[in-house]
């Protein structure tokens, strides 16, 4: 865990008495709408259907269990008792108003937290991979990483106005769970041959209206020189991305437009002007802010502990819950738990304040007092022993946080949508749950095997529908809400986007759709191992199609009830 | 008249903005005064104008390119950056393409130059600024102290990330960047 120093604290007090001056301006009629909206969204305040909504930032996914009680009290005290984690690590509360935010943020500074840059069009928070420093097949540590892109991207003063929002994600690791290439930025650090640390430096990667896997523009840059090349990227977009159309605004289009290579060309003429200059790190440096983060104090254990293997023997629930939820680590003796977040009747990553209590003492008895977010909507306990696997799970359970579900169908990834979101065309929430209670029985769920569901209440695709194996986007058709399906979309290393399988649907239609895709599935895998996302790139999307649509009468019958009702 | 802010202070201001006129065409600098012109006019005129009375300086749009003055720095008293709009970025990274070029004079931001900006373009390399008219001047003074300790290397200081940054260690670190 990364703990402030004089300058973090004081430079989140400072933030807080500038949002507040701004806001009592605002308030006073003395700071216009059009100038206060920019400076409240780079404070994370969006104002949404019915309320303004904060989005706080929890800089690569890390937390404290005082910053996870903190969130309980600004639910309670601010909020109507709950929160919502994000798939970008973050957290959002829904119901703020606005002449409190304030007083939330300076709460929220006393635990060593902020919403800065969680909106607007400026860097966003950094985020990584959710198993980050735990992981077994960890190439390099990208914690440090991401805290010296995180102090160098707050307040960074030139880019604070781009053309559009810009989202870095690292990944450390040799699977990347971070989904980097879906970001404007995507680093993944790795070693060259002398063991040297470095980055794969990929750009233009984004979902959105036009979704597009980043590309390498470098293969491997050493770190001294992450923050100068970072610079250079920057500048080039900020001074010739597009500002004339909201759409065509991320750096994904402008690398587009000028193909990669021209791109490429533009970034190393700057970056020759700044290489080796004030910018470059040193081992000082990053030692430096390495040595503020604590770190677990790990007990010497036997790699595989024996009371574990007599309780996964024993106990079917149990080694279900072990086998989705439980992952590997580095440290002998231990292992990460994913606490689901996803349950019958809840919508994907809302917490109560009463979760988020017990979650913070979970998170204190048994992984170090810490906690990770991650971009599945779900929190992770990075740091347990595992002969207490056992005793959490029991825990977890009667705090309905152990639903064994990590990788499967009912894990859905789905934006606020219609119930929040003014820029909806349909709803998220109604739909995921729907789909989550068809799939009810576990044994169906975990035959059925990985699954990335994810639904978008619109283009924007804050629920990742482009990179679901399922993916489910919400259109609107003449006022009324439908549903696209797509398959084929996968996240990690072979990125890939779904493609539509045809005509919408009606919303009570979708969990029939989706069982039918399953079906196919289950109909054509070679064995329990082959996954829905392996059948689809196997056999194609036809099959498929041909399947939910029916032979051409049906198809056409189904285009007419569509045309009739719309 | 837009307050002027020079070093951190109102100050007065006896430069006169020319424009463009309206047919399109190119209006006659006044031999005496202190002018400010658009890059296109400096440009076409830059012989004539340097033998003016009055000093010269040279606005730029936010899509020009600052390296078209780098030669004419020791003829120029002000350069200025035209903001369109607050939210409109591009001139951050002229300033600094514009201090890194070596221009040591006055860099004034014109246009939609509001309070609460003027911190982050201090840090960019402005120095001066034609607020736009509904900005209360005195109050945007204070502005300039919004934050005390930068993190990240900019125009304005020596900073380096993490300079002052040390203590701590703890038993098995798990957390080596290396
Ligand atoms: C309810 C308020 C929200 C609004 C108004 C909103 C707005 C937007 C907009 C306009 C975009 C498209 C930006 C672009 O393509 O340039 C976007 C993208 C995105 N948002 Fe949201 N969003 C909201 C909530 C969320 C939530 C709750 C999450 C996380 C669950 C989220 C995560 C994302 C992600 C991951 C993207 C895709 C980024 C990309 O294009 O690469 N947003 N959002
Ligand atoms: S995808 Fe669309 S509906 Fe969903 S939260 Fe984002 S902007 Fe709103």
């Amino acid at each position: 865990m990364y703990r402030y120093d004089d300058i973090d604290q004081h430079i989140v007090a400072e933030r807080v008495a500038q949002f507040r001056d701004q806001t009592r301006r605002f308030l006073a009629g003395q700071l216009l709408e059009d100038d206060f909206k920019p400076l409240r969204l780079q404070n994370g305040l969006y104002v949404q259907k019915h309320a303004p909504m904060l989005r706080v930032a929890v800089p690569y996914g890390m937390l404290s269990s005082a910053q996870v009680r903190m969130f309980a009290h600004i639910a309670r005290k601010y909020d109507r008792g709950y929160g919502h984690f994000s798939t970008r690590q973050n957290i959002q509360f829904n119901w703020p108003k606005l002449a409190e935010v304030p007083d939330i943020l300076a709460d929220l500074a006393k635990v060593e937290m902020h919403a800065i840059q969680t909106s607007g069009n400026c860097i966003r928070n950094i985020t990584t991979d959710h198993l980050a420093g735990v992981s077994p097949d960890e190439i390099v540590n990208p914690l440090v990483w991401t805290e010296v892109l995180r102090q160098w991207s707050t307040f960074h003063p030139e880019f604070a106005f781009l053309p559009r929002k810009f989202k870095i994600a690292v990944s450390g690791a040799t699977e990347d769970r971070a989904a980097i290439q879906l970001h404007d930025i995507g680093l993944q650090a790795a070693r060259n041959t002398q063991g040297e640390v470095g980055f794969k430096v990929y750009v233009g990667g984004g979902m959105g209206r036009t979704p597009v896997i980043g590309k390498v523009i470098r293969e491997f840059l050493p770190w001294q020189h992450v923050l100068t090349y970072l610079e250079a990227v920057l500048r080039v977009y900020n001074r010739y991305g597009r500002r004339d159309n909201l759409y065509k605004a991320r750096i994904k289009i402008l690398v587009k437009e000028r193909t990669m290579a021209v791109y490429r060309d533009e970034v190393d003429a700057e970056w020759a002007s700044l290489v080796d200059g004030p910018g470059t790190l040193t081992r000082d440096v990053v030692d430096g802010i390495a040595a503020r983060f604590t770190s677990p104090a790990y007990r010497a254990l036997p790699k595989d502990d024996s009371e574990l293997k007599t309780y996964l023997d024993a106990d079917g629930a149990f080694a279900r819950w072990h086998g989705r939820n439980v992952h590997a680590h580095k440290v002998p003796g231990y292992a990460a738990v994913t606490l689901s977040l996803k349950r019958p009747g809840v919508p994907p990553g809302d917490v109560t304040d009463v979760q988020l209590e017990a979650i913070a003492e979970l998170v204190d008895r048994y992984s170090f007092g810490e906690l990770r977010v991650t971009h599945e909507q779900n929190v992770v306990l990075p740091d347990v022993e595992q002969r207490e696997l056992h005793a959490l799970w029991r825990e977890a359970k009667a705090l309905g946080l152990a639903t064994p579900n990590i990788g499967l169908i009912t894990n859905i990834i789905a934006c606020p949508g219609g119930d929040f979101c003014s820029l909806a065309n349909a709803v998220s929430i109604p739909v995921a749950l729907a789909i989550d209670e068809r799939f009810q029985n576990l044994d169906y769920v975990h035959d059925i095997g990985e699954l990335d569901l994810n639904i978008s209440g619109c283009m924007n695709s804050c629920g990742h529908h482009h990179i679901g194996h399922i993916g489910i986007l919400g259109v609107d058709k003449n006022g009324e809400e439908w549903y696209q399906i797509s398959i084929g979309g996968a996240q990690g290393n072979n990125a890939s986007l779904g493609k539509v399988i045809g005509p919408s649907f009606a919303r009570a239609d979708v969990p029939d759709v989706v069982e039918k895709l399953i079906e196919h599935y289950l109909e054509h895998r070679d064995s329990p191992e082959e996954r829905f996302i392996d059948v689809v790139q196997r056999i194609g999307i036809e099959p498929f199609k041909r399947h939910v649509y029916g032979d051409s009468d049906k198809k056409q019958a189904h285009r007419a009830r569509q045309l009739a009702t719309t | 008249m837009a307050t002027l802010i020079k070093n951190k202070r109102i100050a007065p201001d006896s430069w006169q903005l020319l424009k463009p006129a309206a047919e399109g065409g190119l209006p006659d600098v006044p031999v005496t005064g202190d002018w400010l012109v658009p890059l296109a006019i400096w440009s076409e005129q830059r012989t004539q104008l340097s033998q003016r009375s009055g000093r010269n300086g040279v606005w730029l749009e936010n899509t020009e390119d600052p390296r078209l003055l780098a030669l004419d720095f020791d003829k120029l008293a002000l350069i200025a950056v035209r903001f369109p709009k607050f939210t409109d970025g591009r001139g951050y990274s002229i300033a600094r393409l514009l201090r890194r070029l070596g221009w040591k004079g006055e860099l004034r931001a014109v246009g939609d130059v509001l309070r609460d900006q003027l911190f982050y373009m201090t840090r960019c390399g402005f120095d001066a600024f034609a607020l736009r008219e509904d900005q209360d001047a005195q109050a945007a003074l204070t502005a300039f102290s919004d934050f005390s300790a930068p993190y990240q290397p900019a125009i304005d200081d020596g900073v380096r990330l993490g300079t002052v940054r040390a203590e701590s260690k703890t038993a098995i670190n798990t957390l080596s960047p290396w």
